[in-house]
């Protein structure tokens, strides 16, 4: 039993406040937010060693036993999530100082985002439903704030979608846990386990997974849930695109995963099939929807979707390989898809518009920031050697392995228009010449503010595709323990 | 008394989804109480509803328990949804600056 779980809630909730009473000093709430944040990423990275070296961590709050107090328990996944959120809470925060207007910043945008670190945290280390629920919702509530701070119309619009979607889900997931509650009498997930081994299967069993399937679904936007994502993404400052794509629907996706790997295991028969059908769905509408739009930011959201397929894919496999690739793809994606974001985001933020016809000769006005979206775009189409190619072989390997080749061919075609959809940008913002009389639009800012966090990212991710094997080590440990679900339950002491 | 219970979730379910559907900013966070009101209900109920009866572990008399752990997470989750309910009022009034009227159709200037 560790203590020190409790610190990823901790640093960013202390940061938040004092961000908070930094009040009008802009310069003090930039460096307590800094500070705050690399500390975080620094206990991140301990955690992820620590997990990785000794086993899964377990941390009862207030030394109440489980399963009647809360635990906080990190196994590999989470502990890699929580890395790598906590790393893109530290990287989007120098594209914050770059491009956010100084008003929101003086109003508490350095609070609201330590806030959501702090849901999003929380959420991953959650060991029991119920607060896996109250941590949606601390993160739910700082989004709609991030959101919504500034009150353009166009925010104020996007954010009444968001908000009220996903009120309907936290009501979903509220139903969904008083059921599981009034069928189990525990909300512990390590006694769900062993309850559920035990025991028949009670009738409810599929309306629970379906329940759960629904409110997960739609924190994750999956298919035929996503609609909110695309209506919303595009709305508010850059800065704020930038961290929700790369981390608020993959809260949704560790959820599911978390939650149909432990709980709901072939219970009922269809799950995985179903899985699978949805993560078709979902990657091919998604990808589809993004060739039909002309904003940047609107087609990276519902690229976004498309992802979001191919991590249900490997879940839907339900095999050691599947899951690993499943993990392997998440940690991809939040680093291309948050380097996407920034370089988009900040095309918009320096020409001052994200229509794709307004954009043009960025090439050879930025060619450094081209070259990073040029890299970054490759690799979420999956392009050897960058990340993208070796989750999404992974993923592949696994699907043919297991005699699902029809989703192995979605998801080949999916890489193609995926590929196609990025083409579309590079040419409509980076290749064709600049529209009208050519005029260079002055810009609004330093550039340097963008391209220093794009070009972690993207390095990052073309180190992941060269270290893949090192990635995949550690991403099949993580698959390994979300299969076998005695690890876990072995690591919560339950008396 | 859980039958009744029933009904009442029931009908707080159905009036919710009907005022979601509605068009107007107001009526649609109406709904969006009336459903949360719901699910709490429905979260209070799971562990039997008993008259009289201690919540507490140390009494071992022959008299059932009742449970406690529902109504603390009930009371988390009104605690919540309190939070959430002022904060979208705030969110439909700026909306209605913003787009002038609370008619929702009115709300797809970013959709385009």
């Amino acid at each position: 039993m560790t203590h020190h779980l409790i610190l990823p809630l901790l640093i960013p909730l202390f940061t938040g406040i004092l961000c908070l009473l930094a009040g009008d000093r802009r310069w003090l709430a930039r460096s307590i937010a800094l500070l705050g944040s690399t500390v975080g990423l620094g206990y991140a990275g301990f955690l992820l060693w620590t997990v990785w070296s000794r086993g899964l961590q377990v941390t009862a709050l207030g030394s109440w036993p489980p399963p009647y107090g809360i635990v906080l328990v990190a196994d590999l996944f989470s502990a890699l999530m929580l890395a790598i959120s906590a790393l893109m809470g530290w990287v989007v925060l120098w594209f914050t100082f770059a491009t956010l207007d100084p008003i929101r910043e003086r109003v508490g945008f350095h609070a609201l985002y330590q806030f959501l670190m702090v849901g999003v945290n929380g959420a991953f280390l959650a060991g029991d439903v119920f607060n896996l629920y109250v941590w949606f919702e601390v993160m739910l509530i700082a989004s709609f704030g991030l959101m919504t701070l500034g009150g353009e119309r166009g925010q104020l619009e996007g954010g009444l979608k968001y908000v009220v979607i996903n009120l309907v889900s936290s009501t979903i997931l509220i139903i969904a846990i008083g059921l599981l509650y009034g069928t189990f009498g525990t909300l512990n997930l390590a006694d769900l386990v062993r309850l559920m081994s035990e025991t028949q299967p009670p009738a409810l069993l599929s309306a629970l997974a379906m329940l759960f399937l629904t409110t997960f679904g739609i924190k994750a936007a999956v298919f035929p849930l996503f609609f909110w994502l695309p209506a919303s993404y595009h709305t508010p400052p850059v800065a704020v695109t930038a961290l929700f794509g790369g981390l608020l629907t993959k809260v949704g996706v560790y959820a599911l995963y978390r939650v149909f790997t432990l709980l709901f295991v072939n219970q009922p028969v269809y799950i995985h099939d179903m899985l699978l059908l949805v993560a078709a769905l979902t990657m091919s509408v998604g990808v589809l929807g993004a060739i039909a739009q002309n904003n940047v930011r609107r087609i990276l959201s519902f690229h976004i979707i498309s992802q979001i397929g191919y991590m249900i894919m490997g879940l839907g496999l339900f095999t050691v390989a599947g899951l690993a690739g499943g993990v392997f793809y998440v940690v991809h994606h939040i680093i291309v898809k948050t380097a996407l974001l920034i370089i988009g985001g900040g095309v918009e933020h320096l020409n001052g518009t994200g229509q794709l016809h307004e954009l043009g000769g960025q090439l050879r006005q930025r060619p450094v920031l081209a070259m990073l979206f040029l890299l970054a775009a490759l690799s979420l189409a999956g392009v050897p050697p960058l990340s993208g190619f070796f989750s999404k072989l992974s993923l592949l390997t696994a699907a043919v392995a297991e005699r699902q080749y029809a989703i192995a061919i979605i998801s080949l075609l999916v890489s193609l228009l995926t590929l196609y959809s990025m083409t579309k940008i590079w040419n409509e913002v980076f290749w064709k010449a600049a529209p009208g009389s050519g005029a260079v639009p002055m810009p609004v800012g330093s550039e340097w503010g963008i391209v220093l966090p794009a070009t972690i990212l993207v390095t990052l991710s073309v180190l992941l595709g060269l270290a893949a094997g090192y990635g995949l080590d550690l991403s099949t440990t993580a698959a390994t323990q979300l299969l076998d679900a005695n690890t876990y339950l072995t690591a919560v002491p339950l008396p | 008394m859980e039958n009744v219970i029933a009904v009442v979730i029931g009908v707080l379910f159905a009036s919710g989804v009907y005022m979601i559907l509605r068009r107007s900013i107001v009526k649609l966070l109406l709904g969006l109480m009336m459903l949360s009101h719901g699910a709490n209900l429905l979260l209070f109920s799971m562990s039997g509803l008993r008259r009289g009866a201690p919540p507490l572990l140390g009494d071992r008399t022959a008299r059932p328990m009742a449970d406690p752990l529902p109504e603390a997470l009930i009371l988390t989750a009104i605690v919540i949804g309190f939070g959430i309910t002022a904060f979208t009022l705030v969110l439909a009034f700026r909306v209605d600056q913003a787009v002038n009227g609370d008619n929702l159709d009115d709300m797809g200037s970013t959709d385009r």
